[in-house]
């Protein structure tokens, strides 16, 4: 299905959560607002002709100018062939966004990368812990503002 | 070490482990030797890749992506080659195309020998493992006249390739080709079929549809799971789409579809279509340019792709983001082992421990592009 159609079968169904549709990225993107994202990836999903199996990825990303800390799902369906990307803006002073971990269980694993590396808090994830960093590590080291530790522990970095 | 709970006991297995293929550390709780719960633990060769992206040019990064899975560099410089070549619009003329499925199909058969080799080794038999070595080493012999390098290529470059292959790879490539498929039925012989390793491996740690999709399995785990899926029949790119050759799924030969033999024996499938896409390639090779013109400094438009590609352990995807300077903006590595891991936990429940190394054998993970 193209992904305008796509875009406005989910306006129908969601109204003003659907917020923008992005065609000059490659797949096209939809802007979710992030209250509603739960509920959009689960109908996406689930609804026939659409049958969103994989969550191929999820990414975060730091807007650094804008002020916003994107959360961005590459979506994808075997049977119907078909590719989607959504995206949701969050608060970069404090991201917070709900967990699709019910919906895609592998996305479990990359909420916590994300939020090992960007800081992005995933409300109702059950084991939000750093994966890739050691537990004590400070900081988010893929955010844009970054610094450098000198120190770890007893070693120069 | 004994846990909190008396009923239970504790043990690390890894970071050194000769079954856990890389520095992985899996913590498990057993009941004799039944498993009632695994831990993975992550992150011993974490790079830091995407942040290094962000601080190198575009070409600077191809070295890096070497380092993501070193047992299918070509795969991983392809991937991201063809990433940047998007976002750029550079067509990558007729001749690289072919040069880059020969080196990405090779690759591909190397990787699944260590594959298939390892498996075997972990199952208790030793001899498979040195003949996937001696096979991958005609492989390597090849790809040293290509580019000079054995592990790390550094050879599928934006635009095309690094340089055109020399004189008498296409000879030593047919000659490679006449020796390996025989080789093939005898590694069926000697371990395919053998009744010890059947029962290893039949029924243990089945994987059905709904939890491969869930679970975000790719490449031959997938397939083994019945579901016929290949991006590069159903999504081709370069001249895939030209090519004759087919996909093999799982059909539970020796137990259930989507069972640790299923996903064994799709390599072993693999490695012979590999071979029939290379010979073809062969065939198919004409006098012409090996790259592209690609100017010397790279400026790819602000705007963010999402490319992916069949690498021999599942897709390997990269979505990256230009702000229309000289490095990404953000680079995110989607890599087919960590999705592949994450379903670990959910398979090893209830298992015996030695079950334990044939699931992560059969399922061929591999640590660095895990950790990145």
């Amino acid at each position: 299905m193209e992904a305008k159609k796509i875009y406005e079968i989910l306006s129908g169904r969601f109204g003003s959560a659907i917020q923008q549709f992005q065609e000059n990225t490659l797949p096209p993107s939809i802007v979710v607002g992030h209250q509603a994202i739960v509920e959009v990836c689960d109908f996406l999903k689930k609804a026939e002709e659409l049958e969103f199996l994989s969550l191929i990825c999820l990414s975060a990303v730091d807007m650094q100018e804008k002020g916003k800390m994107a959360v961005v799902y590459h979506l994808g369906s075997m049977r119907q062939r078909h590719t989607i990307v959504l995206k949701v803006e969050l608060d970069r002073g404090s991201p917070h966004v709900r967990t699709v971990g019910t919906v895609w269980p592998v996305a479990a694993w990359y909420e916590r990368e994300a939020y090992d590396l960007l800081g992005v808090v995933f409300d109702g994830h059950p084991d939000l812990r750093r994966i890739l960093m050691p537990e004590d590590w400070e900081g988010y080291p893929l955010r844009k503002d970054y610094v450098y530790p000198k120190r770890y522990h007893t070693w120069d970095v | 070490m004994a846990g909190a709970d008396e009923k239970f006991m504790q043990v690390s297995m890894g970071p050194q482990h000769p079954s856990t293929h890389g520095v992985l550390r899996l913590l498990v709780k057993t009941d004799g030797e039944v498993l009632s719960s695994i831990k993975p633990y992550i992150g011993y060769l974490h790079r830091g890749l995407e942040k290094i992206a962000e601080r190198v040019t575009y070409p600077q990064f191809t070295p890096f992506t070497d380092r993501l899975d070193y047992l299918a560099s070509m795969n991983c410089n392809l991937a991201y080659a063809m990433t940047v070549e998007r976002l750029l619009g550079i067509e990558v003329p007729r001749r690289a195309q072919i040069i880059r499925v020969i080196m990405a199909e090779l690759n591909r058969i190397s990787s699944h020998l260590i594959a298939f080799g390892s498996l075997s080794a972990d199952m208790g038999a030793f001899t498979p493992f040195l003949f996937g070595i001696r096979e991958r080493e005609f492989i390597n012999d090849l790809f040293e006249m290509a580019c000079g390098a054995r592990l790390t290529y550094n050879y599928i470059r934006i635009g095309g390739v690094s340089q055109d292959i020399p004189g008498g790879f296409i000879e030593k490539a047919r000659e490679f080709l006449d020796y390996f498929p025989p080789k093939i039925k005898e590694y069926n012989d000697l371990i395919s079929y053998n009744s010890i390793f059947i029962k290893r491996l039949a029924d243990i740690a089945v994987i059905r549809p709904e939890d491969a999709f869930d679970y975000g399995i790719t490449g031959p785990n997938l397939r083994a799971s019945g579901i016929p899926w290949d991006l590069r029949r159903d999504e081709p790119y370069l001249v895939y789409g030209e090519l004759d050759f087919e996909v093999p799924v799982g059909r539970g030969e020796m137990g259930s579809t989507g069972d640790a033999w299923d996903r064994y024996m799709m390599r072993i499938y693999e490695m012979e279509q590999s071979a029939k896409i290379v010979r073809q390639c062969l065939a198919m090779l004409e006098p012409g340019d090996h790259t592209a013109k690609v100017p010397k400094v790279l400026k790819p438009p602000a705007g963010e792709v999402y490319v992916r590609a069949e690498n021999p352990r599942g897709e390997l995807g990269f979505y990256l983001i230009s702000d229309g300077s000289t490095k990404p903006y953000r680079l995110r590595i989607r890599a087919p082992s960590f999705a592949t891991l994450s379903i670990v936990p959910k398979l090893g429940k209830g298992v015996m421990i030695a079950d334990l190394v044939a699931i992560i054998g059969s399922l061929d993970i591999i640590l660095p592009e895990i950790d990145r």
